[in-house]
């Protein structure tokens, strides 16, 4: 999958390796921004209060 | 007859191949899917441990840096520790509570590292204890009021900033500073209860309806350490007050000396 993915990418080589770093740092800023806050909040695994 | 024979079985091993490649394939995306999958909930953990310690921590040492430039006190490196000593506490100032998510003031407590300061912030949601570290429930009281100063923390994650209350020994001194003055509390003992336990942070706690004549300091955090069945309460009874103008408890001087100096 991952290599079909990266064989989709146009340009060279390099080019290729510099677009999947960059989308690789969109989808992890993506999940530390909004998915585990969201995942944090769902799961009150680090409840501190009483009620 | 034996060409037509030939190619029939060629076409067949070719439509196996396919078919066996397709297969394959299929489990490879789902192999790639799971590995990925695992990868976010390393990752996850790693985000939750320690991520949003160094986040937390950056926001909460500002905000205690903000409030401590903004309300100065008089003390420097040399004069730590020499200003008076406590005041009549009879003539104490109670501030009123300010809007959710702003700050009333700056915690202290030596037991938990000579370092050691938070900031305490109006409410108790996600919003404030995820970054801005101690949350006074509402409807409790304020710093020095008679009756119960309720506050909540995490114990890990987020700051951990109640990560060490377990450590707690009676007779510790816990500092707080408002606009006001120095409030000091002497913690005095814990219990881990279930979450529901609301009654620990009544005027008197546990003793819905009873007129409190205490002053007191409740903080609640989970329990145990990296996980949340359960809430610790450390209860602590006020001790004295010292106006801002007075210097600070000369236990914390050193520490908010250093704090004002930074520019």
């Amino acid at each position: 999958m991952y290599v079909w993915l990266f064989r989709q990418l146009p340009g060279p080589l390099w080019l290729r390796i510099l677009l999947s770093a960059a989308i690789l740092a969109v989808v992890l800023s993506t999940l530390v921004e909004f998915v585990f806050p969201w995942i944090a909040d769902m799961t009150q695994l680090t409840d501190s209060t009483v009620g | 007859m034996s060409n037509v024979l030939n190619r029939r079985a060629v076409v067949a091993q070719e439509d196996h191949r396919t078919r066996r490649g397709r297969s394959l394939l299929a489990v490879q995306v789902v192999g790639e899917l799971l590995i990925t999958l695992g990868v976010i909930a390393v990752l996850f953990v790693a985000w939750q441990l320690w991520w949003t310690n160094v986040e937390a921590d950056a926001a909460q040492g500002a905000a205690v840096k903000q409030f401590v430039q903004e309300h100065q006190v008089p003390v420097t490196e040399e004069t730590a520790g020499t200003l008076p000593a406590t005041r009549d506490p009879a003539a104490m100032p109670v501030g009123t509570a300010p809007a959710h998510g702003v700050a009333i003031g700056v915690i202290y407590i030596p037991r938990f590292g000579v370092e050691y300061s938070r900031p305490i912030i109006e409410g108790t949601s996600s919003d404030v204890i995820d970054t801005l570290g101690l949350g006074r429930y509402a409807d409790t009281a304020m710093p020095g009021a008679v009756g119960n100063f309720a506050v909540a923390g995490h114990r890990q994650t987020r700051g951990a900033v109640l990560d060490n209350i377990h450590l707690l020994v009676p007779g510790d001194k816990i500092y707080v500073q408002t606009a006001d003055g120095f409030y000091t509390y002497v913690f005095r003992n814990q219990e881990i209860v279930l979450p529901d336990r609301t009654d620990v942070i009544l005027p008197v706690p546990a003793q819905p309806g009873a007129v409190p004549e205490q002053r007191l300091l409740t903080m609640t955090s989970c329990n145990p350490r990296f996980g949340s069945e359960e809430r610790i309460i450390a209860y602590s009874v006020f001790d004295s007050w010292q106006p801002l103008s007075a210097g600070p408890p000369a236990a914390i001087a050193k520490q908010l000396a250093a704090l004002q100096g930074k520019g």
